[in-house]
């Protein structure tokens, strides 16, 4: 039986339906990823799986228990990282790790244990014994993250554990996820970034106005337009000239994109990328580069939704400003 | 095991980070003072400490916790750290009982700052401790759960503390505490009988003065009841609003 069962889940606040009827389930030992722009309903549906908020319909089930019903028992065994962090400011790192293992009934001993452990593990020992105000950023996350997983939890869920932090500590928080799941446990988690969900994940769910528009796992999905490859030439006569001389001999033949130094073509099915490079030599062409272009999960996402989450996140960004 | 684990780790993190803070702890012992102060100067210094003790005992009482709760819920749920209680598993009964108990505790503590300044005014031999402690214990269990209900029923800090003010004040002029309830103008007098802090402060009376308006079960009976009535409201409130 999977760890977690969605069916149907349903969210609406006032009229406004941020989640719309998703299923899906995360097996035992998986990491699953939902990726989705803002305001897909990703912590929506994190704070429906977790207890803080309840679905309008639909049910869950997870360890094979109504999350409705059992939501303590559940509580007890899953790990959660909100999206912002919420520990006390006014404790220390320590005291914080410590507090938070209470709740779930660690004995003294063991907390102090296991939460210097976590803050040696985070490079947070240096500020062991500092109120969490002054935390950094990516020093709150990263406690937030150990304040999550104290109690050994058999699920952890994150919501967009890598956002708004420097390279080195997403990194760090990475290997983490990493090593979490070689322990075994269940992640889910959420995401806009396509380079976390594409390193981290098995599987992923792309969740797109509170609708999952689509389910695979990461290689499935990146294999899945492996029949139209795309191929880059640069030529010193430029993108122009090389357009010309393709659709002169081949009409058919796709190009995605015309730029001043190159074109990008279509490779459809089993042809080849050498009637081309023959064309441009007959041609006469001064080839710069001939090279093959590997679809990312971002390419897959975009033809999928039609959602560029780049620029929806620029153009929000650009709002807020 | 695991519930009081973490109760007791819940009420000891309030208690390092809230009351036991030198603000709360001199808010805790200078509003008693002043109130003395107050009344010590309106009567020119005639004044009868016993007749005063039950009266600034119980706003000792009410205004420590009603006013801690606006911090350790209201703030908390604000900033967001609420969440992580109630993603924890106990249950939201378990829960508030430890987010109030430190303030319960917290308006014992008050209620004794001017006990032990009447201590050095005044005779305190003929007191019935045993009717005071039980007083004072119902009294604090009654306006932290008072406290609570406004906490979970505002978002904001200031709220809170404005909210408890409509209850406070009147409840200051009409419970009783400094002028005899059969004073009062014959419209107001419902308006006292519906507030708990009247029947607090009637067995305070009973054991320091030995006179008393209702008897002592009917006084412990209506704080009980309203102990229970407003714990109820307040963790449904919390079901209802903050589980979204
Ligand atoms: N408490 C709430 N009350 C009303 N509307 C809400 C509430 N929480 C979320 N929403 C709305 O539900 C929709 C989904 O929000 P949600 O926070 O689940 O998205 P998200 O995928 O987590 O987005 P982001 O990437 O920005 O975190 C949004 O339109 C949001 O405005
Ligand atoms: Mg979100």
């Amino acid at each position: 039986m999977s760890t977690i069962q969605v069916q149907a889940l349903h969210k609406k606040y006032n009229g406004l339906h941020a989640v719309r009827g998703i299923s899906f389930s995360v097996e035992k030992g998986e990491v699953f990823g939902f990726l989705g722009p803002n305001g897909a309903g990703k912590t929506s549906t994190i704070n429906m799986l977790t207890g803080l908020a309840r679905p309008s319909s639909g049910t869950i089930t997870i360890h094979g228990m109504d999350a409705l019903k059992h939501t303590k028992d559940i509580q007890s065994r899953i790990g959660v990282v909100p999206d912002e962090s919420n520990l006390y400011d006014d404790l220390s790192g320590l005291d914080n790790l410590s507090f938070c293992a209470s709740l779930y009934g660690m004995k003294k001993a063991d907390r102090i244990r296991k939460a210097r452990e976590l803050l040696a593990s985070f490079s947070l020992d240096a500020a062991r014994d500092r109120p969490f105000r002054t935390y950094s950023k990516g020093m709150k996350r990263k406690l937030t993250i150990a304040a999550a997983i104290i109690h050994e939890p058999e699920i952890l869920f994150l919501d967009e554990p890598t956002s708004g932090i420097d390279v080195e500590s997403a990194r760090q928080i990475r290997r983490l996820i990493r090593s979490l799941h070689d322990q075994g446990v269940t992640i889910f988690l959420t995401t806009h970034y396509i380079e976390d969900a594409e390193r981290l994940c098995d599987r992923i769910a792309f969740i797109v106005e509170g609708v999952i528009v689509e389910t695979d796992t990461v290689s499935a999905l990146l294999s899945r337009n492996k029949d139209t490859r795309e191929v880059a030439f640069k030529a010193v006569e430029g993108g122009r000239h090389l357009h010309d001389a393709v659709k002169q001999r081949w009409p058919d033949v796709t190009i995605r994109a015309v730029s001043a130094e190159g074109i990008r073509v279509v490779l459809e099915h089993e042809t080849s990328i050498m009637p081309f490079l023959k064309l441009f030599e007959s041609g006469g062409f001064d080839l710069l580069e001939a090279r093959i272009i590997h679809q990312s999960l971002e390419d897959v996402f975009v033809s999928i939704t039609g959602i560029d989450i780049d620029r929806l996140e620029k153009a929000r960004e650009a709002e807020s400003t | 095991m695991n519930r009081v684990q973490a109760f007791l780790s819940i009420l000891s993190k309030d208690m390092k980070t809230y009351y036991l803070k030198p603000p709360n702890i001199s808010w805790g012992l200078i509003f008693p003072l002043a109130w003395t102060l107050m009344f010590f100067i309106r009567t020119e210094g005639d004044v009868d400490v016993l007749e005063l003790l039950p009266g600034v005992m119980g706003l000792s009482i009410l205004f420590g916790t009603t006013s801690m709760l606006a911090v350790t819920i209201t703030f908390e749920r604000k900033q967001r750290s609420f969440e992580r209680l109630l993603l924890a598993p106990i249950s939201v009964n378990v829960l508030m009982l430890a987010k109030t108990s430190g303030a319960i505790l917290f308006g014992i503590a008050n209620a004794f700052v001017p006990v032990l300044m009447a201590l050095l005014l005044a005779d305190l031999s003929n007191v019935g401790w045993l009717a005071v402690l039980g007083g004072v214990f119902f009294i604090s269990i009654t306006s932290t759960f008072l406290g609570l209900f406004i906490a979970v029923s505002v978002r904001e800090v200031f709220e809170a503390q404005t909210f408890s003010n409509f209850f406070r004040f009147p409840m200051i002029f009409l419970c009783g505490l400094f002028v005899p309830i059969g004073d009062l103008p014959l419209f107001l007098r419902p308006l006292s009988h519906i507030l708990p802090l009247t029947y607090g402060v009637d067995i305070l009376r009973n054991g320091i003065e030995h006179t008393a308006l209702f008897p002592l079960w009917l006084n412990f009976g209506v704080l009980m009841l309203f102990s229970v009535g407003l714990f109820g409201l307040s963790t449904r409130m919390i079901k209802k609003r903050w589980i979204l």
